[in-house]
């Protein structure tokens, strides 16, 4: 039993994935509705969108090749992979033990590549043009991902997230700079990737603006439930990471039931800040002109390199 | 407290310091830069105080101060006081190439780090560590007098490589003696009124602040 309950634990790491995510985005709409003085729809009317769009026939373009089909369960698998190596509630799972951070970040690259595939394969202006600034934000942001995990990894010496996990939660407290300037070039990236407001807008059909939307323009019916479910469950894994990179206290060390539902119950009140802090950022700054994002990211890029320059050099 | 810890918030406050210079060396408008520069100078003073706790040097506190009341407050209102007289508060400065600065800023962190590590080998203080910062904030305010074109700007720069020269004192060697303290902390603040006199002059002279004005001095052939 003891050997199996890692395998449950996994799968239901990912069951949670999979219907905590909506609820997190639902949460993030809801807070962004109060804070502009809006009603809200509700934290559960993700749920309602992807169950009015499951139940949609699909809309095919005449010229869509395989790629464009097959995308949306690449996305969806690959983010849905993510999620089983993340340590979310518990640090011994199985599927950790197999990928380190570096392959995680490819499985994040692979579904990018395949939504630049299928907004292009279509031919639409739209489509190229999303796919083309997409790959430009990516350039840049991917090696400051890249760079700011490193820092994380050479702190705790392991590039395997269950260990990095294992060493912050349970070791010395050490107040680091390296790690604060970590924290900061991933909390720039992770906006940038999940496509949020000083880069992207997640809420925009404005053609000129749209980055992730106008690759997936020519989605419809489950495809684009699947790609929207997706981009929910990517938002949730990008706060989940980043609380087991820089926050993991509270989590699971032994597979024990207390332990578990310790882990839980900080895990929701660490989601609830984690979409305060994102909300407050999407409230307060506009979105960007598009040749200022690479500005940023450099930014970003610059923070992780102090971040790593400062291990050597203070630690 | 301990030592130790002391230690760890004097690596933070020299990281949130190097922070300051990059942020210096990036920054396009002229009030985010006095608001850095006075960051940069509470961090220091910060700093200071925290050093003079770890080693029981009792007139680092007074050089805290010094730097507190000069660097946070009194030099950032006159600056404050010039942009508002020569009214240049909202003038945005072209800065050249910022992802290519930021580089040359981060190789210059590398060149300092390496070029303190005999010192920091032959150390015995706590505050070794933060030597290599020191010289890398002295080496960015000089990158940032050489990259911008606007006096102001270029007079912040030189502040800001006074802070550095200031950090290195206190890390390498636990602070200078207090009299030469004063005399540094005065010297800067006559400089200051100093520039004031000759920002009016060149703004005068030219309508501008804009140092590439200067080119025009030369005869016509």
């Amino acid at each position: 039993m003891s050997e199996i309950f890692p395998y449950i634990l996994d799968g239901l790491q990912i069951v949670i994935l999979l219907f905590a995510a909506p609820v997190f985005a639902g949460w993030v709409k809801t807070l962004k509705c109060w804070f502009q003085g809006r009603t809200t729809a509700g934290v559960l009317q993700p749920y309602r969108d992807l169950t009015k769009l499951f139940h949609k026939d699909i809309v095919l373009a005449e010229n869509a090749s395989w790629v464009f089909r097959f995308t949306p369960y690449a996305v969806f698998g690959s983010v849905v992979l993510a999620g089983g190596i993340i340590p979310i509630l518990s640090v011994d799972l199985p599927l950790s033990a197999t990928a380190d951070i570096i392959a995680l970040i490819s499985l994040f690259t692979i579904a990018r590549f395949f939504t630049a595939l299928a907004g292009m394969d279509i031919g639409t202006a739209f489509g190229g043009m999303g796919a083309s600034r997409e790959k430009t934000i990516a350039s840049v942001a991917e090696p400051a991902m890249l760079m700011a995990i490193f820092t994380v990894s050479l702190v705790c010496k392991s590039t395997s997230l269950s260990q990095m996990v294992q060493v912050i939660a349970h070791g010395e407290f050490i107040l680091r700079p390296s790690l604060a300037f970590a924290l900061l070039a991933f909390a720039l990236i992770a906006l940038a990737e999940t496509g949020r407001v000083p880069v992207d807008n997640p809420a925009t059909h404005l053609e000129l603006t749209m980055i992730h939307e106008g690759m997936i323009l020519e989605y419809s019916g489950r495809h684009l439930a699947l790609i929207e479910w997706a981009g929910m469950m990517k938002l949730f894994l990008f706060a989940a990471l980043g609380i087991a990179a820089f926050f993991p206290w509270g989590i699971a060390a032994a597979n024990d039931s207390p332990a578990l539902f310790v882990a839980a119950l900080s895990l929701i009140l660490k989601l609830t800040v984690a979409g305060v802090g994102l909300v407050m950022i999407e409230t307060g700054l506009a979105k960007m002109r598009f040749f200022r994002v690479p500005e940023f990211l450099g930014s970003a890029f610059l923070f992780a390199t102090l971040g790593m320059l400062s291990y050597f050099m203070l630690e | 407290m301990s030592i130790s810890l002391a230690a760890q918030i004097n690596s933070i406050l020299a990281a949130l310091i190097l922070l300051t210079a990059f942020g210096l060396l990036v920054q396009r408008r002229i009030y985010g830069l006095l608001h850095l520069f006075a960051w940069q100078g509470l961090f220091l003073s910060i700093s200071t105080a925290v050093v003079g706790f770890v080693a029981e040097k009792h007139h680092l506190y007074i050089s805290s101060l010094i730097t507190l009341v000069l660097k946070v407050i009194v030099l950032p209102y006159i600056l404050h006081v010039l942009i508002m007289r020569l009214k240049i508060h909202r003038e945005i400065e072209t800065v050249v190439n910022v992802p290519i600065t930021m580089l040359i800023g981060i190789a210059l962190v590398i060149f300092s780090y390496s070029l303190t590590s005999p010192i920091r080998e032959l150390s015995t203080h706590v505050t070794k560590s933060t030597i290599a910062v020191a010289l890398a904030t002295v080496l960015l305010g000089l990158l940032m007098m050489i990259t911008r074109r606007h006096a102001v700007t270029q007079i912040i720069g030189f502040l800001s490589m006074e802070n550095g020269l200031f950090f290195a004192a206190t890390s390498a060697t636990y602070g200078m003696p207090l009299v030469v303290e004063l005399g540094v902390g005065l010297d800067i603040l006559i400089a200051a009124f100093i520039f004031g006199i000759f920002f009016f002059h060149i703004n005068t002279a030219f309508d501008s602040l804009d140092v590439e004005q200067m080119a025009r001095l030369k005869e016509e052939d």
